[in-house]
């Protein structure tokens, strides 16, 4: 938390807002615009409950349960692929999202999701889109958005093969002050956590300074609900956006398969039981789901508040929020 | 022992790393969207003042620091300690030299300060944020100048030397803040 937290002796400041009233007016109209654009496209909006009876199972990521009722949920994604499953072709949402333990200078333990899927299209058809969007917002409007794989942007800007690289080798570069010395304790073997170290401190902060950049495939290990494309190695069609070093949104061509989708939650509950992680049921009602069938479809979502932020230059993300975690 | 984990842990939070006091900066969280968090938190040494950083994963802890501030007023210095007094406990104790080195030139006698505790013995004094101290010794300033020139070294008579205005003289209590060391007014008969 640190830097989120405002530090102030005076407790009755917090009442105020912790954005601007003009930060305030501006995410209106930016809410505004994302409904324009697509309701010129013909995708239609949908609401589903923030509150479930399931929750993700994603080894980093945590929810909060609420006692009586369920648990926040900490992507829209279940609900509406369930809907997708259920024939209501193209869907966004603009949705409050809650993630326990998120909390720092871009990161805040609610924020606000825009997500949306696209029957039909694979990821690159949905990375132009996101394109689209962007520009139509007026990001750097006249350019290409540059795709780079995984292992391009680790060879540019960590000098080294993410695939090929031994684990060990990770660990000494990292002794080596390259990136931070951290102690992983059990995880040190694990190749994905000094990766994910490499890429929080070294790779996304030089990624997107000109214009926006997708990274896409990403290591088959962290495909969380995307497809895995076979080949040497086989890769996640998964991509993320970033813009100004700050990750902003991730998207996948969608995993249809149900069967492998719950090989994923079980393999991925084993993991938080033998970590010590909180364990919640994963969604019995998607497996069904997807045993109905979705449509071969694409989908992302895009942190709205960071968008805010870097659209109006702010240095804090609470700054794009009315009420930060420390004043909600 | 209780430990901070580091969504706990905020500027000022004391912890214990590798057997030494330190207090929390700065903690920056990083996350990559779907993968492994970590915090990269700044500290400072208490002994030393010394500024670090150190990454952990989210979600590890350090242990809590025994570190406790207590506000007692100083009575004497005999010479090797500083001698303080709990004002509401009556109880006495002596801070070395070391634990003493910033605030010994501001105080003289009867101020409150602050004492910051290790394991029950004292690390750090950190005196009142302004001092009203008289000027023993400084070089007699020319009649007409403003506080607008450089200004003049003044010591103090706790022995401590500031910049003070050319019009300010010998003799005279100044008002000074001991955060920064710089003098503030004139203190008024």
């Amino acid at each position: 938390m640190g830097e989120g937290r405002r530090e102030t002796g005076d407790a009755s400041a917090l009442w105020s807002p912790s954005a601007s009233l003009q930060t305030i007016k501006a995410r209106a109209e930016l809410y505004g615009s994302v409904r324009a654009f697509f309701s010129s496209r013909d995708v239609l909006e949908v609401d589903t409950p923030v509150m479930s009876a399931h929750a993700t199972v994603d080894r980093h990521i945590e929810s909060f349960d609420v006692p009586g009722g369920g648990w926040l949920q900490t992507s829209p994604e279940f609900a509406m692929k369930r809907l997708l499953c259920a024939g209501a072709g193209p869907i966004f949402q603009i949705a409050p999202v809650f993630r326990r333990e998120e909390s720092g200078r871009h990161h805040n333990p609610e924020f606000r999701l825009l997500e949306w899927y696209r029957p039909g299209w694979d990821h690159h058809r949905l990375m132009d889109e996101v394109r689209a969007l962007l520009q139509a917002l007026g990001l750097a409007p006249h350019h290409d958005y540059p795709r780079w794989t995984y292992r391009e942007a680790f060879m540019q800007h960590a000098g080294f093969d993410p695939f090929a690289e031994p684990v060990a080798r990770l660990r000494e570069r990292a002794r080596d002050g390259e990136v931070p010395a951290l102690d992983l304790g059990d995880r040190e073997a694990d190749r994905d956590a000094w990766l994910d170290l490499w890429m929080s401190h070294r790779v996304g902060p030089r990624l997107g300074f000109d214009v926006p950049a997708f990274l896409l495939d990403f290591p088959a290990s962290q495909a969380a609900l995307s497809r895995i494309r076979p080949g040497d190695p086989p890769v996640a069609e998964r991509f993320e956006l970033f813009w100004q070093g700050i990750e902003l949104a991730n998207g996948f061509h969608e995993l249809g398969d149900a069967g492998e989708q719950r090989r994923r939650f079980e393999s991925d509950q084993l993991w938080r039981k033998e970590n010590g992680r909180v364990v919640p049921p994963y969604d019995a009602h998607l497996i069904a789901a997807l045993r109905a069938g979705l449509p071969d479809c694409a989908g992302v979502a895009l942190g709205l508040d960071r968008l805010l932020m870097l659209q109006l230059g702010l240095p804090h993300m609470a700054q794009a929020l009315s009420f930060d975690g420390t004043r909600a | 022992m209780a430990s901070v984990s580091t969504n706990e842990m905020r500027s000022g939070t004391k912890v214990l790393v590798d057997g030494e006091p330190y207090s929390i900066v700065e903690n920056e969280y990083r996350k990559p969207g779907k993968g492994q968090a970590t915090n990269t938190i700044k500290i400072r040494n208490l002994k030393n003042g010394r500024v670090l950083e150190k990454t952990l994963k989210s979600g590890d802890s350090w242990e809590l620091a025994d570190i406790e501030e207590v506000e007692m007023q100083y009575l004497y210095n005999d010479g090797e300690f500083w001698h303080f007094m709990n004002p509401a406990t009556f109880e006495q104790i002596q801070a070395s030299r070391t634990a003493c080195e910033d605030a010994a030139k501001w105080i003289k006698g009867e101020e409150t300060c602050k004492i910051l505790f290790f394991n029950g013995l004292p690390l750090s004094v950190t005196p009142p944020n302004f001092a009203l101290l008289t000027i023993t010794e400084t070089d007699p300033g020319v009649r007409g100048d403003t506080s607008g020139g450089g200004g003049k070294p003044a010591t103090l008579e706790t022995g401590a030397v500031v910049r003070v205005p050319l019009f300010v003289q010998q003799g005279e209590v100044i008002k000074v803040d001991t955060r920064t060391g710089e003098y503030l007014s004139r203190a008024g008969k």
